[in-house]
């Protein structure tokens, strides 16, 4: 067993899928808490089905894939958050319209496109293996700057988060710090398409941080925990899809959910025996 | 306009309008076809306590927020001196229970660098022990403290309290009215608050201001619990309570009311 390990582990495309799920998942916990805040899991689920429209339009012009979708992602983001200021209509019905007749458009785009051959399931499920030495230096290079941007604003996101107006009345520009939220998650969730697949995205940026609720005390701790406990799930996962020959997007994701609902239970249990005791 | 001279304290600028921390002049907003405020004045200067009263959907915590700064008004003009610091409590906080925050987290937002003027803070209204408490976990009392610590960590210069003494019994109300006019004393800053009740606030404010959509009447405010306006608004009863809280206080009870040691300033 030992000896497989250490086969797997001198692996390239192993090795590259390892780093790549470690590095989003580093960055998902810190970002994806301030989706589970903000209760904004919906937008990143329609973020992540428009991606398939910038696969589509970037595999028909010939560009690029992972530029198209990291701009294609910007872009509906930038729209999402314009639209949701002017209209009249929902936030919840907006996103709804917008994810799916995005991830519609992309499917129609794509099949209209007979010249390209597309593995439409990698896209919706992930092909973490498939990883090449060029995505894992646009996923580095895009965690490493949201990692960045997110130290440095980091109090300010905060602030903005707990409550908007006191943030505002103590010199905190609210729109500028919401347009850079909205534009790292859509980067994040640009790179990561290829890991988890347009469908399950969003899981391994909520998952975790809510995972880690049960045991933090302030946002920091949450956001280090929630780091701790997707890379715990990347590893875990890519492990037992080795072993078990399974799907690795969907196989980390089982194994975050999983872990929640141990942590779930766990301190439940922890807490009526306090409250019996 | 920036002094020439910037270290030196902005209060010994011989400036007489300096005074004036914040001034709206004629202010109007509607609502779609609601009109919440019309033609509305109001100033508060350096060291001075205004406090609005009026009754609910006046437009009380319209025009704070118009004062703040925080939305536009569809008319009128809106002066802060240069540079104005300001401490806001709002009337309400919701904490997402999905978001785990203790007390001094939530301090730390306003003011990150400074943590030994955190804990004095805590100490100064009296909540220290809450510190490593969820803030979601506190009481109505509690929280209002934590707020209003929260304010005053930015060293304001204008402190703007909407209800303050909201979810506090009368006389933990009281007691925080007295807090709030000992802060603007000794910080020197001036305050606008919102109240419901003139006869808790009326030891502590040098103006009232009675708004109902308009300034109905405002002054003093013995002035102003007798002005017809205000009566109106409020019924004769309102005035009758408000005789027995008048006296002079020649002695102070805590929250547990216990007879307080006289201070010596």
């Amino acid at each position: 067993m030992i000896e497989s390990i250490t086969a797997l582990l001198t692996t390239d495309f192993v090795l590259y899928a390892l780093a790549a799920g470690v590095a989003l998942a580093l960055v998902a916990g810190p970002l994806g808490s301030f989706i589970v805040w903000r209760r904004m899991s919906y937008f990143g689920d329609t973020l992540a089905h428009s991606a398939l429209l910038g696969i589509a339009i970037g595999l028909i012009s010939g560009s690029n894939p992972q530029l198209s979708i990291i701009i294609s992602c910007l872009l509906f983001a930038f729209i999402l958050t314009v639209l949701d200021r002017k209209t009249s209509v929902s936030t919840d019905t907006l996103l709804g319209i917008l994810a799916h007749s995005s991830l519609a458009l992309g499917i129609v785009v794509l099949s209209l496109a007979d010249s390209v051959r597309v593995d439409l399931e990698a896209y919706l499920f992930g092909a973490l293996l498939t990883i090449s030495s060029v995505d894992l230096v646009w996923i580095l290079a895009v965690v490493f700057l949201v990692a960045v941007v997110l130290y440095t604003f980091w109090n300010e996101l905060v602030s903005i988060t707990v409550h908007a107006e006191l943030a505002e009345i103590e010199g905190t520009n609210i729109n500028r710090l919401n347009l850079i939220l909205v534009m790292l998650i859509a980067l994040t969730i640009a790179v990561s398409m290829k890991i988890v697949g347009v469908l399950l995205v969003t899981s391994l940026l909520i998952i975790p941080p809510a995972a880690a609720r049960q045991l933090a005390e302030t946002p920091e701790q949450m956001a280090v925990k929630a780091s701790c406990i997707g890379v715990l799930s990347v590893v875990l996962g890519l492990g037992s899809a080795f072993y078990f020959n399974l799907p690795v997007g969907p196989t980390i994701v089982v194994i975050a959910t999983l872990i929640f609902l141990a942590l779930y239970f766990f301190q439940g249990t922890q807490k009526s025996r306090s409250n019996t005791g | 306009m920036p002094a020439p001279d910037s270290d030196k304290p902005v209060s010994n600028n011989p400036d007489t309008d300096n005074s004036v921390l914040l001034r709206v002049n004629s202010i109007c907003k509607s609502f779609g076809e609601r009109k919440v405020l019309e033609n509305v004045n109001l100033t508060v200067e350096r060291g001075q306590i205004v406090t609005l009263i009026g009754p609910n959907g006046a437009g009380k915590t319209t025009l704070v927020r118009i004062a703040l700064g925080l939305i536009l008004a569809d008319s009128g003009t809106l002066f802060h001196t240069p540079s104005l610091r300001m401490g806001y409590m709002p009337q309400k906080v919701h904490i997402e229970p999905t978001l785990p925050l203790t007390v001094i987290r939530f301090l730390q937002l306003a003011n990150r660098n400074d943590g030994r003027l955190v804990t004095e803070t805590l100490r100064e209204l009296n909540i220290g022990h809450l510190g490593r408490q969820q803030l979601s976990s506190v009481s109505g009392g509690e929280l209002q403290r934590v707020l209003l610590a929260r304010a005053l960590l930015r060293k304001p210069q204008l402190l703007v309290l909407d209800e303050p003494a909201q979810g506090i019994d009368l006389a933990g109300q009281a007691e925080l009215y007295q807090l709030i006019s000992e802060i603007s004393t000794q910080k020197g800053c001036g305050v606008l608050m919102i109240s419901h009740d003139l006869h808790l606030v009326m030891s502590a404010t040098d103006e009232v201001i009675c708004l109902n959509h308009h300034v109905c009447c405002h002054g003093k405010p013995e002035h102003v619990s007798t002005d017809p306006a205000y009566l109106d608004l409020f019924g004769a009863s309102a005035s009758q309570n408000l005789a027995i809280y008048t006296h002079h206080h020649n002695h102070e009870h805590d929250i547990t009311g216990n007879i307080r040691a006289p201070e010596n300033d």
